[in-house]
């Protein structure tokens, strides 16, 4: 990587600032609009949104990655399984969500349990939890960015980063000359939080789109351009035959229970904070329709390429730097391609993908310390707008000092961080389904239910050594690689509480319920 | 059609599971992996299975019923006084 790969990612992010400055343009100078964009974002925006926001490092770099550890069944325990639920979780529970923040005004997941459960407890008790499981997330995409740029721009400044020890061998400097994660870090937190900090979330869903339409393009463009480099997509896949076929399979690399099981982490889309925030920002039901149908295509896009260059990788016996298989892909970029404005317009892509992941993150967490605790503790009527937008600008501000000063010390890999993530939120779904589908569920069983599941969410990932790869009823199965995914298990528990608690305690108040099921009052 | 839909959405759960490849690394279009072809077929199924969702399955009852309302943006829910909480 050249210097000139450097002024296109600076270029880029110059290009985002401005779209982020150009959307406030729009903006109506209200709480309402920062944090919702006045329910005005339509259809393809909204895909954008939804579909950028769900990609993240964990998509690009992580599927790249452990693709290179573990072949091509990565697709399937991930991409495709998300396609079919993302949109099911779309469909049946998004766009009742919107109904329903829509006739209350919601803006946040705290708001609306708090109503439907008639339990400012419960509002308290979920939102250090989903504060707790978002954190993880937030890291996963700023510590994926510095992977990625230390990968592609190793050897670059030789004078101003001396790079780091070698483990083993004396004398020896990984990533020499390249720029440290800290530095990649502080630039990405200090863009988003920008347009994060001026816009709110109609900044998001702008900076949102550009940045998925540009990380989509890369993304196809760095698999032709690599496919060619290794002579062709079938050298490339041959060359793996050749030398590793075990990732071509998934025999004896991915268990049939486990891939199985896997369908229970996507269901963490339902209880995303930063998706029922998009979600709320549809200008009506029929904006869902566009994202319904074209998110797995979408994800397909995406992921297809990303799995292929990762056993190419293996194939064709490039080394992740370190061992580390998060930086693969940008080993791969900058190794293969040896033209400086394209690897920097690649390096953009993948910073787009990470970036627009974590604006909504940002955004979502100084909506929900505004709107669930700030001001429950003050009283609503104290609350002017510009007090509200105060807030929640330096809640997100400090919420991305605190996460970037975590990312320092964080040495996760990314995809079993990711799933730990995931596994928290989708062990959760239960809740929701409860809230929107059963009239019956009580408060009781709200509480219970997501105590129950952090409970058992904590013991799962400190057996697995707080957060590495770990599989329940492992190696009884008759293969030494399957067991049952931990959220399979927190999914379980959340459910059972809640149907057993709510059972065993007084239904809830017909009139209240009533408010949140559409058939019985329109 | 509604019934229709069901099924196709459960039959895409079960296809998902395509054990009979498990072992199998052939080549398809001689690059393609066949496991990972049969998932990224999988996937445009799953697009095509949604659009027929929205096309007989869409909730327009919901529809209709939120767009009754006449909302400023405003969180103006519930009453979730506090003597509430504890009361059942």
């Amino acid at each position: 990587m050249s210097v000139v790969a450097l002024y296109v990612i600076i270029g880029y992010l110059v290009l985002l600032l401005f779209i982020g400055f150009a959307s406030q343009h729009f903006f109506r100078g209200t709480s309402a609009d920062y944090f919702v964009a006045s329910r005005s974002i339509g259809p393809f925006m909204l895909l954008m949104s939804l579909f950028g926001t769900t990609m993240t490092a964990f998509a690009l770099v992580g599927s790249t990655g452990k693709a290179y550890a573990s072949g091509i069944g990565v697709y399937g325990l991930m991409a495709s399984w998300s396609g079919l639920i993302h949109s099911a979780v779309f469909f049946l529970v998004g766009i009742r969500l919107w109904a329903i923040g829509k006739k209350y005004g919601y803006v946040t997941q705290c708001q609306f349990f708090r109503d439907r459960f008639q339990s400012p407890t419960l509002g308290f008790l979920l939102f250090p939890v989903l504060v707790a499981l978002i954190i993880p997330y937030l890291l996963i995409g700023i510590v994926g960015a510095g992977a990625v740029v230390r990968g592609l721009s190793g050897g670059m400044f030789p004078e101003a980063f001396a790079g780091i020890p070698h483990p083993v061998r004396e004398g020896v400097m990984l990533h020499a000359g390249a720029i440290p994660p800290w530095l990649t870090g502080l630039v990405i937190c200090v863009v988003v939080l920008t347009y994060v900090f001026f816009g709110g979330v109609r900044s998001t869903a702008w900076a949102n789109t550009f940045q998925t339409i540009v990380f989509m393009i890369t993304g196809v463009i760095a698999f032709v351009l690599i496919a060619k480099a290794l002579g062709g997509a079938s050298a490339a896949s041959q060359a793996v035959a050749d030398t590793s076929p075990k990732h071509l399979i998934r025999e004896g690399m991915i268990g049939k229970w486990q891939f199985f099981t896997y369908l229970f982490v996507p269901l963490s889309v339902g209880m995303f904070p930063h998706l029922f925030q998009h979600w709320l920002t549809a200008r009506s039901a029929k904006t869902f329709r566009l994202s319904v149908i074209a998110h797995p295509i979408c994800i397909m896009i995406v992921w297809v390429p990303c799995i292929l260059m990762g056993i190419w990788a293996v194939g064709n016996g490039i080394e992740a730097p370190g061992g580390n298989a998060n930086a693969i892909l940008g080993k791969m970029v900058g190794q293969l391609l040896h033209t400086p404005w394209l690897s920097g317009l690649l390096t953009a892509g993948i910073l787009a993908a990470i970036m627009s992941s974590l604006d909504s993150q940002f955004m979502c967490m100084g909506s929900m310390f505004t709107n669930d605790i700030a001001m429950r503790l003050k009283g609503d009527a104290e609350w002017s707008d510009r007090r509200k937008l105060m807030t929640g600008r330096s809640f997100v501000l400090a919420i991305v000092v605190v996460t970037y000063l975590l990312s320092l010390v964080w040495n996760k890999g990314i995809f079993e961080m990711g799933v730990w993530c995931f596994s928290g939120f989708g062990g959760l779904f239960p809740l929701v389904i409860a809230a929107i589908y059963w009239r019956r569920a009580t408060r009781a069983g709200a509480i219970s239910a997501v105590i129950a599941a952090a409970a058992t969410w904590l013991v799962l990932f400190a057996k697995s050594g707080y957060g590495g790869e770990y599989l329940l009823f492992e190696n009884t199965f008759g293969d030494a690689h399957d067991g049952i995914m931990p959220v399979a298990a927190i999914f379980a528990v959340c459910a059972l509480t809640m149907f057993i608690v709510s059972l065993f305690t007084r239904p809830p108040d017909a009139d209240t319920v009533d408010q949140f099921f559409p058939s019985k009052r329109s | 059609m509604k019934k229709l839909v069901c099924i196709l959405v459960i039959a895409l759960f079960v296809l998902h599971q395509d054990w009979w490849l498990w072992a199998n690394g052939d080549l398809v279009f001689g690059f393609m992996p066949i496991g990972l072809a049969y998932h990224t077929l999988f996937s445009i199924l799953a697009g095509v299975v949604w659009a027929l969702a929205v096309k007989f399955a869409w909730p327009s009852d919901i529809e209709a019923w939120a767009d009754a309302t006449d909302d400023t943006g405003d969180h103006v829910a519930v009453d979730v006084a506090a003597p509430v909480e504890g009361s059942s």
